[in-house]
């Protein structure tokens, strides 16, 4: 049955065919249909290689499914390949089903876009991709998924492309995912120089015998590629102009799915990051700086999606924090959970700007909860959820992570500090955005109101399913201190991230082992420590709550209760205000640094190099020809005597020569 | 009778004689028909030397030349004046300095 792991991208590649080939002709609804039920049908085929997977016991939870040999030269060998292991089949379940929902919720979205066809084309290509991504065997299949779905990911940001900004936010994000592909593709060829192979399990399996220095330099190479892809600091900028796409698309491939490819790529190599402290310190430093500035530029933006998607990014920060600290189960669990109540705040997002005839800036916003109440109380749970209201997904997942980066031997006191700042910070702007979108006073026009009306049943019913799952989903992953047992998705993840990433027995334990090797079987000591340790966990946790409580006050008496009061606070702190709401001038720093200079280099070798030096040589031999030829032509008069003349003088100098040379050599 | 024999360089000397006539001619004469005689006098002024040769040399290459030179000269007289007459008609001149189409 695992051999079928092959099904799970056929179907999204074969709704890719036909809805590309023959998607403009055949009836819109039909077109619908083959997009859902392909990703539908990876999804079924997922949940039954997950159930598959779950029977067999957890060490040998491991299948390969190779298809064909791809490249052969010399030494190198890589096959078209599939795995099946925890993490794939954890990444493969929530990208099928996800994207299931959100193809849903699409039909009725993208209803009456003249480029429907195109759009779920692009999408079918995107899950198949992103499919290959997750479930690849070796590095260079997983490379394949990566630049696929960075190129429909280019596709669909810039799917309106009629529309300036949209193109020029598509570029905008290919570009900045060159940068970072070139880190990836770097690391790649350094595995395969010193190893030899780039088969995950080999890879793997050979990897101990990396220097230490050499392990680091590829953990940083491929966390470059981490960075571009899953929008980092410092090559986040893309994510933010993302949001010119349409909406389900910045759901699906930039909250749930695509932008998670860096976490999951970490996880994937926990092995080669194990080995390399430093790098996995460059990775959670990086996170949580990601985490908190990320969140600072949230608290001020008036733009529904740009708020999520600055909130996607500090989110994404707080899984590379996980990962960071060696917690890849607990970063891993974030990216579940994340997927559901992120995925569906864009929809929620989609559906408010559905009713609100597509606007987008909350300002214009407000009183929309009596309005269209099922989309409010959708995304009610999802706030709560990413604000880690305690029992709600997030919460879980997000004190698992903080716990870790606190616990963990390669966490800090500090980076916990700052990840509860940037929890905080979220927990404000989440609420802010729903203050502002959905209580006090309908600030919209009066047309705009006239038309606001709750979405069809076909997008209602995703936004549903993944409430529900925003507020279960995190169950799966219960903290040892509320009862031992029941962090099911650190159990199942163990086999794959292991080592110290092994969160399956319980924080206490977990420190208890490593206060058990210091004290060298001072068991009383020991469990003392265990105790105390998991006392601190509830303390860590209390505050964070609290920090986020906090955050949700601010948040309360800043838009209902005094809603003037913003404006005032703003007005007091002028300078820190123009500096978020103009996002730290980031993107104007680098349009000064490089795209000016890169452009001035382009500009330069277009003028001096490509105009002078390539077309001077082209046009001037052409010139130079001609030049000659019309010098030479006068010799031609066209008089034949002149021609006999020349004749004559030439055989006179040819016999004379001759004749004059007898003379001489007598 | 006696026949003063001539010495064969009094025969080499009249063909370049007529020779060099023959290129004056060429080159200076304006009417076609006597440029072209006067190509037939550079062909004869060859012919000349060629027997000349031949006879010396006691080879009859010379000789078999000279009727090549001669089928060839005739031939060319009969492709020279019917490209003089379509000349006339087209351009009504045969002077050769006034026909100048043959260039760029």
């Amino acid at each position: 049955m695992l051999d079928y792991v092959w099904l799970v991208p056929l179907f999204p590649a074969v709704g890719f065919i036909i809805n590309g080939l023959i998607g403009k002709r055949i009836d819109r609804r039909l077109v619908g249909w083959i997009g859902c039920s392909a990703i539908g049908l990876s999804f079924f085929f997922s949940i039954l290689l997950f159930f598959e997977l779950i029977q067999l016991p957890p060490a040998s939870r491991h299948h390969e499914f190779e298809i064909f040999e791809w490249v052969v030269s010399g030494d190198f060998r890589t096959v078209i390949g599939y795995q099946v292991d925890p993490l794939s089949i954890l990444m493969a379940l929530v990208v099928s089903g996800v994207s299931f929902f959100i193809h849903i919720y699409s039909i009725g979205y993208m209803h009456g876009d003249p480029g429907y066809p195109r759009y779920f084309t692009y999408l079918n290509l995107f899950v198949f991709m992103m499919l290959n991504l997750v479930l690849a065997n070796n590095f260079l299949l997983m490379f394949v998924g990566w630049e696929g779905v960075g190129l429909c990911s280019y596709l669909l940001i810039g799917f309106w492309f009629e529309k300036d900004s949209a193109s020029n936010a598509g570029k905008k994000a290919f570009v900045v995912n060159r940068v970072g592909d070139f880190g990836f593709l770097l690391g790649i060829f350094l595995i395969f120089t010193s190893l030899g192979t780039l088969d995950f399990t080999e890879v793997f399996h050979k990897a101990p015998s990396l220097g230490v220095t050499l392990a680091t330099t590829i953990a940083i190479l491929l966390f470059i590629g981490a960075a571009g892809k899953s929008a980092q600091l410092p090559l986040y900028v893309w994510l933010p102009d993302a949001m010119e796409g349409p909406t389900p698309v910045s759901s699906l491939i930039h909250a749930a799915t695509m932008v998670t490819a860096g976490v999951y790529m970490i996880a994937r190599c926990n092995v080669l990051y194990s080995m390399a402290p430093i790098a996995l310190t460059v990775v959670a430093v990086i996170g949580v700086a990601t985490a908190i500035y990320a969140a600072s530029i949230g608290l001020t933006q008036n733009d529904i999606k740009r708020v999520l998607a600055y909130s996607t990014i500090s989110q994404l920060g707080y899984m590379f924090l996980g990962v960071g600290v060696g917690a890849y189960g607990a970063g891993m669990f974030h990216l579940m959970t994340h997927a559901f109540f992120k995925g569906l705040l864009f929809l929620g997002a989609g559906s408010v700007m559905h009713a609100m005839s597509g606007e987008l800036d909350m300002r214009k916003m407000g009183g929309l909860r009596s309005k269209i109440p099922i989309t409010f109380w959708t995304f009610v749970p999802a706030t709560l959820a990413i604000t880690g209201v305690p029992f709600f997904s997030g919460f879980f997942s997000k004190d698992e992570i903080l716990w870790q980066a606190y616990s963990s031997s390669h966490g800090h006191f500090l980076l916990w500090a700052v990840g509860v700042i940037a929890a905080g910070m979220t927990s404000f702007y989440m609420f802010r955005l729903l203050f502002m979108t959905f209580f006090g006073q309908c600030r919209a026009p009066e047309e705009v109101k006239k038309h606001i009306h709750e979405s069809p049943k076909v997008m209602t019913i995703p936004l549903g399913v993944l409430s529900v799952l925003s507020i279960i989903g995190g169950y799966v992953g219960i903290p040892h201190i509320f009862g031992g047992g029941f962090n099911k998705i650190g159990e199942f993840l163990a086999p794959v991230v292991g080592g110290h990433g092994e969160v399956a027995k319980g924080h206490a334990v977990f420190s208890l082992e490593k206060v058990a090797h210091a004290a060298e079987g001072g068991g009383a000591t020991a469990t003392a420590h265990g105790l105390q340790s998991a006392s601190m966990e509830v303390i860590l946790m209390a505050i964070s709550v609290i920090v986020a409580l906090i955050g949700f006050l601010i948040a309360y008496v800043f838009y209902i209760k005094r809603p003037n009061l913003p404006g005032i606070v703003a007005e007091k702190a002028k300078i820190l205000y123009t500096v978020l709401i103009n996002k730290y001038f980031v993107d104007e720093i680098y349009e000064f640094c490089f795209v000016d200079s890169l452009k001035a280099v382009g500009i330069a070798l277009w003028k001096g190099f490509d105009d002078l030096v390539i077309d001077g040589a082209v046009n001037g031999v052409g010139q130079l020809t001609v030049g000659s030829s019309r010098v030479l032509r006068r010799i031609q008069t066209g008089f034949v005597q002149s021609y006999a003349f020349f004749m004559i003088i030439g055989g006179v100098i040819v016999v004379g020569y001759y004749v004059i040379r007898a003379i001489l050599l007598r | 009778m006696i026949i003063p024999t001539v010495p064969p360089a009094c025969y080499l000397v009249l063909g370049a004689i007529l020779f060099t006539i023959g290129v004056i001619g060429v080159l200076t004469r304006r009417n076609a028909i006597v440029v072209f005689m006067c190509i037939e006098l550079m062909l004869n002024a060859v012919n000349v030397s060629f027997i000349t040769l031949s006879r010396f040399l006691n080879s009859p290459h010379g000789v078999m030349f000279v009727f090549f030179v001669m089928a060839v000269a005739a031939a060319e007289a009969a492709v020279g004046l019917a490209i003089f007459v379509q000349l006339y008609r087209t351009r009504e001149t045969i002077n050769v300095d006034e026909i100048n189409l043959m260039k760029w």
